[in-house]
């Protein structure tokens, strides 16, 4: 108890040099605990978004970047696929498609197109409002809705590809209908509209005011379209029945189409029907590119242990010679404590519980800050996952 | 208090050796221990406390034959019976004059820190003019209250011999006489003897025996 007091009077008495110990220390034994934990968090984030989607179809290439687009709504666009190829999906009664549409942001969230199958699929509930109903209408993820602080009622408007280009994709005001509960998923960092909305967004479709109107018809007036026209930016009840699209909707693009397979028969048929290499489009299995990705950081991981241990080493040996020189300092006193008749095992204790001390607090500032990233992991390491996206 | 018979001592290094034939020191008597530099004064106070051990040759202190002693009978020996004030002090600077006070208390098992001792430790400090400043660190305290806060250390224990070693080396002239007197006033008080090396010729007269090193390894040497 003596020592203890001793060892506390000096530690803060010299509070500064204990300090910058007490944090080398802490540091040493937090960040590699930190950095497993995120890791791990990580790699069974990654991979069980990946288990978690069957089959994914996209154009041929990178696997990773349609799966980085498909699962994480990545900043990645793969070569968008043709809407014939979710009709031949639902033609072979093989499993359902559900088709996505990430080509376009808003307020630095991706806007997923989709349909409502998808809600269904990763099993989002809503925290407020309702689900996609009419075209135009936005359901917000849980952070974009806490960072953006908007909710039910208020509005999101895309963002133009290029602001430059004057005869480009026009933004839309989207009005937010429905706010999702959190998954610490992507789709927390995620705005969902129709799959129509978003071709809208792309300029596929589009609605403005009548060129031809009942006056014109009944006089005759040849009918004449120009700039003067104008484009809705926002689609509302009174507008709405305005809103068509151009062209063949199996033309029509999705960045990529997470399939659903009825059984693993159906997989495997599904699989077998895009192994030809001539294809333009591809379908995979996201959980072995997650899996090979995984694979990959934690082979860089390895490599990354060891400079940690090495680092970590030295850092144990400067705090070893931070402590030996502390006792170097206190000669005097243990001198001191020897004249006055203390016995040896009380000069050990008087230096054990200085530095025993500093590693219980240490120990203590770590396991806090390990509690604390264990806790959010999962948090963290969705919002990391978003910073690549 | 102390009896000294046919005392020889070297250190390892070689050169240096102390042989002291006889020496005597009675109960409540002070005596100064004067002698040029290196001619053993500080290692006689350090064998009279056993932290030195003799090569030959008895010491006996307080009815202990302390030569005989283990090391850690001599330490716990040296804690309860002997008092020790040094010519830097030798305070802690991270502990106030009160917890500096305290100090044998806090590394020696052996003795209580009660409300005795607590009451103890006020008396001194006031007795020697520090009552109001046992709350302030060294580093905030004069080199005279320091080294009265030194005094108290070596009396809270209510020692049997006071070993003072250049206690007032560090002082200035008008202090110098003021700390000894003060010293041998609670060490009366106390009922303990005290042996003190000192280089000042001045304050030899307050002294009851003055024992000139030089002359008295002389006369021990062969």
């Amino acid at each position: 108890m003596n020592a203890l007091f001793l060892a506390f009077s000096y530690l803060r008495f010299h509070w500064a040099r204990s300090l910058v110990l007490v944090l080398v220390a802490a540091l040493i034994m937090f960040v590699p605990v930190a950095t497993q934990t995120l890791l791990s968090t990580s790699e069974r984030a990654l991979v069980a978004r990946g288990e978690a989607t069957p089959l994914l179809l996209g154009s041929r290439g990178s696997q990773l970047d349609l799966t980085m687009a498909a699962l994480y709504f990545s900043q990645e666009r793969p070569e968008p696929v043709a809407m014939r190829e979710v009709e031949a999906i639902w033609d072979s009664a093989l499993g359902i498609p559900i088709p996505l549409h990430t080509a376009f942001s808003s307020g630095g969230f991706r806007i997923v197109g989709t349909t409502l199958d998808y809600f269904d699929f990763r099993d989002l509930a809503l925290a407020s409002g309702r689900g996609l109903s009419v075209l135009g209408d936005a359901v917000i993820g849980s952070e974009v809705a806490a960072i953006l602080g908007r909710g039910v009622g208020d509005t999101l408007v895309s963002a133009p590809e290029n602001l430059f280009d004057l005869d480009g994709v026009y933004p839309l005001e989207m009005p937010i209908v429905g706010v999702l509960a959190p998954t610490n998923t992507p789709d927390d960092q995620a705005i969902f509209v129709d799959i129509k909305t978003a071709w809208v967004i792309q300029g596929i479709g589009h609605g403005h005011e009548d060129v031809v109107t009942a006056a014109d018809v009944a006089a005759g007036t040849a009918a004449l379209a120009n700039a003067a026209v104008v484009q809705y930016q926002r689609i509302t009840q009174s507008n709405i029945d305005s809103f068509h699209f151009h062209g063949n909707q199996d033309d029509f693009p999705a960045s990529a189409v997470i399939v659903v397979p009825n059984d693993t028969r159906s997989s495997t048929i599904l699989k077998g029907r895009y192994l030809d290499g001539e294809s333009p489009t591809q379908l995979l299995e996201p959980g072995s590119v997650i899996q090979g990705l995984v694979d990959r950081i934690f082979r860089i991981k390895s490599l990354l242990d060891v400079v940690t241990a090495i680092i970590a080493i030295a850092a144990v040996c400067a705090l070893g010679l931070a402590v030996f020189l502390s006792y170097r300092l206190r000669a005097r006193e243990i001198s001191t404590a020897v004249k006055l008749g203390a016995q040896k095992r009380i000069v050990l204790r008087l230096l054990a519980a200085e530095t025993v001390t500093l590693l219980l607090v240490s120990g203590c500032i770590a396991g806090a800050g390990a509690a604390i990233v264990s806790r959010n992991a999962d948090t963290w390491v969705g919002w990391l996952l978003s910073l690549g996206a | 208090m102390v009896r000294i018979e046919n005392l020889t001592f070297g250190y390892t290094s070689g050169g240096f050796r102390l042989r002291v034939p006889e020496f005597s020191l009675d109960d409540r008597e002070r005596v100064a221990v004067v002698g040029p530099s290196g001619s053993g004064k500080t290692t006689l106070l350090n064998l009279i406390a056993g932290i030195l051990t003799p090569e030959t040759g008895r010491i006996d202190v307080a009815g202990a034959h302390v030569s005989g002693l283990s090391d850690a009978e001599r330490r716990k020996f040296r804690a309860s019976q002997i008092g020790f004030v040094f010519q830097d002090f030798a305070l802690l600077d991270y502990l106030s004059a009160r917890q500096n006070i305290f100090y044998p208390y806090r590394i020696t098992p052996a003795l209580t820190l009660d409300a005795a001792v607590r009451a103890r430790a006020e008396t001194l400090a006031s007795a020697c003019g520090i009552g109001d400043k046992l709350d302030r660190h060294p580093s905030a305290l004069s080199q005279g209250e320091q080294q009265r806060v030194a005094i108290c250390r070596a009396l809270i224990t209510q020692p049997k011999l006071i070993l003072s070693d250049e206690a007032t080396g560090n002082l200035d002239p008008d202090s110098k006489a003021r700390i000894l007197d003060l010293l041998f006033e609670q060490a009366s008080e106390a009922g303990a003897a005290v042996l003190a090396v000192t280089h000042d010729h001045e304050l030899l007269p307050r002294f009851q025996r003055v024992l000139d090193f030089a002359q008295f390894r002389q006369q021990g040497a062969p």
